[in-house]
């Protein structure tokens, strides 16, 4: 097959970078090949290192998102945020710093920089952390594409948690509106023609989620952040390694007007585009209700809503019921959408 | 429309009663009811609702050739990919871009350096026509909804660099196929609604006459296709056969006559090769003589290549019986494994409209991966 | 590219209308569509041209028309 990473002349397509199964086999067959050590082949999106009785949780993250500037935010944001959500989405809330490596192209606007650099200051200062250390690098026109942000992030927490402990009967909540930095990167590459609220939802999510595990407690089995690849991946991923189906519920799955647009006209599907300011929290039926209501009450979960539940069945089975039938959603990654992160 | 309006025609608890309804006369019915639509749109609401999915034991819906792009013939997307080759500027809707002729396809020509572009809209063709100093082709594809299209640019002046070259295809022609095949099991069909706007419903009096099976026209929204199958098995049952309007919003008897005319000033329909199908009378709409000036078959015609060899594995496509609705997708060995979105092999998986695609998108595909 | 889709009209210069869908926003062509298209009425689109008018009335009508069908399954429900 075109591009097996098993294949020894194959090369790098496009498709290894869209967060779907393509990405996962080069990830099996190049990056985990001889690694035996069992943190690392969890394949989380952070690691998680013990300190004593408490955990290091550790995570990196490299961002290329074009263009720099869209609606809602910009690369110097979406580093920060996202290497903190990475670290939240293990549980851990308290980051004690950040280091960022900037490349950048020779010619690039020095004003571009200091804007992005403010940008990230401002999502530190939401997150409650700094930036520590940090590099730099410009390479020459034409030999990388405007700026290149690689963001690490490293913090301590007491509870662990996974995207791999959904158990039968638990409910998925996703804390807002989905697919809407996806679809705001996408309109502000092509003139898509949408109009109203499209901006990207790009932020730290590290204190909405401290008010989730003061809700839940031991009851939030699990979580994930469903960046490239969308709510599709993330729930195929969380539903493989739990060994579980899930079923979501269609019409529960809180969508913002311009999404809606974007999946009647464009067809393009709002839970396969990413999101970078939600997370998917896999709770216990019994406390849907209270994180429900811890969440409305944060700025960042106003939207949050229940869209699945966990059943027994095919692992890994991801469904939609539509409300006049049911369908099985896939991982697309024979359509990439390149340079949204 | 406002929420409110949408919600009306997806309304799942009309579409449970619906449904119940459905099973009801299938069970009452105590034998398999089959039925045929020809419409990619409706192909493509079946799977993204999941409505296959609680349909009664004993229903089965084929799809017939509805989809335009699939029905083109090699030697057409040949006689296109020659003029690309050539250098002319070749247009086209997007779906047609990959779907691969004898051998090679717009996209390969493409890649190969030539000029090569997709438009939304056959307004495009005309504007960009007249932007530039050379010929430019259109080559247009679709069924009669969006041979008005083309119809309505070439009635408005158009510029005298522009030309068409007309793939585009009848659809009632479809089901007179599918009705004639001897072996034929589809007891009703279900009408495509958009084509149907245009055409009004009067036309498939003819064909209810002959083949004495009943038409429901159709809209695209769950409930409308729901309540339309609700109706023609009711007539399959009842042993009727009439023409019913199930899309009365959108649907008259008579149709869009200012389109209808527009289409017929400038198309007549004529004899044609419709891809893994053979002979179709009346099949497809060409160029009537008062516009040859803007008929590129006319104007290139010593410039077409003679169509090469078939592609691998093409011989193995089931694209045809597919189509005619004998098989599904899941029947040929190519789905899914040797043909995929993005490697193809046939046309039912290149086009958004085709059998195969849609089911490679929207529904469990099977483990032969 | 979507086949068919319903919009409401909300510009009208010449032959051109400016149509809304769920918020997304095009030109269309209004030279093929067989009645007259006033601002605020809703008209089904393929292809960059309006090819019907959808009248109030007729969406009324649909939704009555399938009000019986479903009652009447409702109705075979309860039985």
């Amino acid at each position: 097959m075109k591009g097996d990473p098993h294949d020894a002349s194959a090369r790098v397509r496009l498709a290894h970078g869209a967060g779907g199964p393509a990405m996962r086999a080069l990830i099996e067959s190049v990056f985990l090949d001889g690694v035996t050590d069992p943190e690392a082949r969890a394949l989380g999106d952070a690691a998680v290192l013990p300190l004593g009785d408490r955990f290091l949780v550790l995570s990196t993250d490299a961002h290329v998102v074009m263009p720099p500037f869209f609606p809602g935010g910009d690369i110097g944001r979406l580093s920060v945020s996202g290497v903190v959500n990475d670290l939240a989405m293990a549980g851990c809330c308290d980051v004690l710093g950040l280091t960022s490596s900037v490349i950048v192209e020779e010619g690039f606007p020095i004003e571009s920089l200091r804007r992005i650099h403010r940008s990230m200051q401002i999502a530190c200062a939401e997150a409650n952390t700094r930036i520590v250390s940090g590099d730099t690098k410009v390479m020459q026109k034409g030999e990388v594409d405007g700026v290149v942000l690689s963001t690490s992030g490293v913090g301590i927490t007491d509870r662990v948690v996974r995207d791999s402990g959904l158990l039968p009967g638990d409910i998925v909540i996703a804390t807002g509106t989905l697919g809407d930095h996806g679809l705001a990167v996408l309109s502000a590459r092509h003139a898509l023609g949408l109009e109203g609220e499209l901006r990207s939802d790009v932020a730290p999510l590290n204190g909405l989620v401290r008010a989730v595990l003061a809700s839940a407690g031991s009851k939030l089995h699990a979580m994930k952040d469903p960046t490239r690849g969308g709510v599709t991946s993330a729930l195929t991923e969380m539903a493989q390694k739990a060994s579980i189906s899930i079923v979501i519920d269609e019409a529960a799955l809180p969508l913002s007007a311009a999404a809606r647009a974007a999946a009647e006209l464009l067809g393009i599907d709002p839970l396969s585009v990413a999101n970078e300011g939600k997370a998917l929290l896999g709770v216990e039926a019994s406390a849907a209700p209270e994180v429900l209501r811890a969440l409305h009450a944060h700025p960042l979960g106003v939207h949050a809503a229940c869209i699945a539940r966990v059943t027994e069945g095919e692992p890994g089975a991801v469904w939609l019921d539509t409300g006049f039938g049911t369908r099985r959603l896939i991982e697309r990654d024979d359509l990439p959408l390149p340079r949204i992160c | 429309m406002t929420e409110q309006r949408k919600l009306e025609f997806r309304d799942v608890a009309r579409g449970r009663a619906l449904q119940q309804r459905l099973a009801d006369l299938v069970a009452r019915a105590g034998r398999d009811v089959t039925l045929m639509h020809v419409c990619g749109s409706h192909e493509q609401a079946f799977a993204r609702y999941g409505l296959r999915s609680r349909f009664p034991q004993g229903l089965r819906v084929q799809m017939g050739p509805g989809c335009p792009v699939c029905v083109t013939d090699a030697p057409e997307i040949d006689a296109a990919v020659a003029l690309a080759e050539r250098g002319y500027r070749v247009l086209t809707y997007g779906d047609m871009l990959r779907v691969p002729g004898s051998s090679d396809s717009l996209m390969d020509a493409r890649a190969r350096g030539a000029r090569v572009d997709v438009i939304y809209a056959a307004t495009q063709a005309a504007e960009i026509a007249r932007g530039s100093r050379e010929p430019v082709v259109f080559f247009a594809t679709g069924f009669e909804t969006t041979a008005v299209a083309t119809a309505a640019v070439l009635l408005n002046a158009p510029p005298a660099n522009l030309f068409v070259l007309s793939a585009h295809k009848w659809v009632p022609a479809a089901m007179e196929i599918v009705a004639e095949s001897p072996e034929t099991q589809i007891e009703g069909y279900l009408a495509a609604g958009h084509a149907a706007t245009i055409t009004g419903c009067g036309l498939f009096e003819p064909f209810v006459e002959r083949y004495r099976r009943p038409v429901v026209v159709a809209g695209f929204e769950p409930l409308d296709i729901l309540a339309a199958l609700v109706l023609l098995v009711e007539q399959v049952l009842g042993g009727k056969a009439e023409v019913v309007n199930a899309f009365p919003r959108a649907v008259t008897k008579n149709g869009n006559q200012r389109a209808l005319t527009a289409l017929f000033k400038v198309f007549e329909t004529d004899a044609g090769e419709w891809r893994g199908i053979a002979r179709v009378p009346r099949g497809n709409l060409r160029l009537r003589e008062a516009f040859a000036a803007h008929d590129a078959s006319l104007r290139f015609s010593g410039e077409f290549a003679a169509p090469k060899l078939p592609r691998d594995g093409a011989l193995e496509c089931c694209c045809g019986g597919i189509m005619t609705g004998r098989l599904t997708p899941t029947d040929c060995r190519l789905f899914g494994s040797k043909c995929r979105p993005d490697t193809p092999v046939g046309a039912c998986m290149v086009s958004s409209e085709g059998a195969c695609r849609i089911w490679y998108d929207l529904r469990e595909r099977e483990a032969s991966e | 590219m979507c086949l068919g889709v319903p919009g409401r009209v909300i510009e009208i210069e010449g032959s051109t209308a400016l149509v809304d869908f769920w918020g997304v926003r095009r030109k269309v062509a209004l030279d093929i569509v067989d009645e007259d298209v006033s601002l605020g009425d809703h008209v089904l689109v393929h292809v960059g041209f309006a090819i019907r008018r959808i009248a109030p009335e007729d969406l009324a009508e649909t939704l009555a028309f399938f009000e019986t069908l479903t009652s009447e399954a409702l109705e075979g429900l309860e039985r």
